[in-house]
């Protein structure tokens, strides 16, 4: 740790000379910036871990549940069709809630308003496995959430989280991901930090996991107090993420270190 | 065939592995640390006491690795697989986790072709070796040194 | 729950060299980790995996903790006839998996 402080201490006061966000020609996925060997693992339905959790999410998606005795079939039918795109345009507007809503969020919502059952646990194997069942097919899509006069002040508000100095380290998102990407930082390159994947299996969870729990980590990492799941931080900045890149292909379920 | 071998030899046999690099240093053993001592053990263990020999095996693993925890690991051997001539087994060792077992695959003709491949964990920089046993009872190794880098941001718990 | 991805062709000539993967859902627990206040986490891992082709095994393998979480692995074997290929996988705590599929050889 006191190596990975000295490191990213350099980085600090080098970067206080940028702000420039990336420009669009220049984004690239955190997919350009793995191995060979790790690409293969994500392109490979075979031998890419996540497709477990989709394989599980389709039965799930088919199993009645709740007091309604309802599957997420009974109203949306095959997934392949209804789902199309759906990830790749959350963090969506939610009229009742009167903000936007994460695609687990989504899930939930669905499991309490229309399944009468109580949400799934963040980071359960249940949720990650219906979200990434429903990720899948979006897989090829180009990312493209809605901003509109609802969603901007979430929208403004993510952004300013992702520019705001945070924690012991006191760094801000974007001084690693807008102005450091592609160099080290203690042997891993930086990526630019497009939400491109999730949920993504990651090979230092060992296991599949949300945008916000990749969010809460790199939280910790820069010694910041991590918000909560669900927190409306989190999910502003999965919106200011989305729309950072927009047009990109969705890749989900992606594999990354 | 027996015959007394010195410590050098017997590295060097078994594919190379640590190839006398730091030997002075092994003694110095950590709780939960195979050492090269640990792993030639489990090695005979697994083998037996016949000479291994350097060759047809080919030892496939990333040079470097973004993440220990997953590591695609494949093992070729050259071989025709037929009931006369094939390949029985494939073992894979580790020099530095903190057992030196990896994997064991059991082959014989109906395989066809002797490729296996895995995904492995690899705690450290170090030497991985494959050993193979062929149906004549003879052994072939292949070895890989890898360089493996950690995760820059440990999640500690979240 | 554990799931388990089997990837073979579903036809094959005869004789001709088939590749299989398979890939299942398990910590891989190794027994070497620890909690936050220092407790060994125990060892809970996939031990043992067999194929068999109409009862035949045609591949086996033993799995020690270095193998990576969702064990993957990838084999070959000859295609020699029609039939039902069966997929075992066999560990800690009484763990035991078995999933099949179908093979047209012509």
């Amino acid at each position: 740790m006191q190596r990975f402080g000295a490191a990213v201490g350099a980085v600090a006061i080098a970067a206080s000379a940028f702000a420039g966000e990336i420009p669009r020609s220049d984004r690239r996925s955190g997919y350009d910036f793995m191995s060979r060997e790790t690409r293969a693992m994500q392109d490979d339905d075979a031998a890419n871990p996540g497709q477990l959790w989709v394989l599980e999410g389709g039965t799930l998606w088919n199993r009645k549940a709740g007091a309604a005795g309802r599957a997420c079939a009974d109203c949306h039918g095959d997934a392949r069709a209804s789902m199309k795109g759906v990830a790749a345009r959350h963090p969506a507007f939610d009229a009742a809630r009167g903000r936007p809503v994460s695609l687990e969020q989504r899930v939930n919502l669905c499991r309490t308003d229309r399944q009468q059952e109580p949400p799934l646990a963040w980071e359960s194997r249940e949720l990650l496995a219906l979200a990434a069942y429903v990720a899948r097919q979006s897989r090829g899509m180009p990312i493209e959430v809605a901003i509109d006069q609802r969603t901007q002040p979430f929208l403004d508000a993510g952004r300013a989280t992702f520019h705001r100095r945070q924690g012991q380290l006191n760094l801000a998102c974007s001084q690693c991901h807008d102005d450091h990407w592609g160099r080290r930082l203690a042997g891993n390159v930086i990526p630019q930090a497009h939400p491109t994947g999730y949920p993504i299996y990651r090979l230092e969870w060992q296991g599949l996991g949300s945008l916000q729990r990749r969010l809460r980590n790199c939280l910790v990492g820069i010694r910041a107090e991590p918000y909560e799941y669900g927190a409306p931080e989190l999910v502003d900045l999965e919106l200011y993420l989305m729309w950072r890149a927009a047009g990109m292909t969705f890749e989900a379920p992606a594999v990354r270190p | 065939m027996e015959r007394h071998t010195s410590r050098r030899e017997f590295l060097l046999a078994a594919g190379g592995v640590a190839a006398g690099v730091g030997l002075g240093a092994v003694i110095a053993v950590e709780p939960a640390r195979a050492t090269p001592i640990a792993t030639q053990e489990a090695i005979r263990k697994v083998v037996g006491s016949a000479r291994i020999n350097p060759g047809k095996v080919k030892l496939e693993l990333p040079p470097l690795i973004e993440n220990g925890n997953t590591v695609p690991l494949a093992v070729t051997v050259d071989s025709p697989m037929t009931e006369a001539n094939h390949v029985r087994a494939v073992h894979v060792f580790t020099e530095k986790n903190p057992q030196p077992y990896v994997v064991s695959f059991h082959l014989g003709p109906r395989a066809g072709r002797a490729r296996v491949a895995t995904r492995v964990r690899l705690a450290n920089s170090q030497s991985v070796v494959a050993i193979c046993e062929l149906s004549d009872g003879t052994l072939w190794s292949d070895s890989a040194d890898v360089v493996v880098t950690l995760a820059a941001c440990l999640e500690d718990g979240i | 729950m554990a799931s388990a991805l089997i990837n073979v062709p579903a036809r094959a000539k005869r004789g001709e060299v088939i590749e299989i993967k398979t890939l299942i859902s398990h910590p891989m627990e190794t027994g070497f980790r620890r909690t936050q206040v220092g407790a060994l986490i125990p060892r809970n891992i996939i031990r043992g995996f067999v194929c068999t082709y109409n009862g035949t095994e045609v591949f086996r393998a033993e799995l020690h903790p270095a193998i990576a979480a969702n064990p993957f692995i990838v084999f070959s074997t000859v295609a020699t006839e029609s039939g039902t290929l069966v997929f075992h996988w066999t560990g800690d705590n009484g763990f035991s998996v078995t999933e099949s599929a179908a093979i047209t050889v012509e």
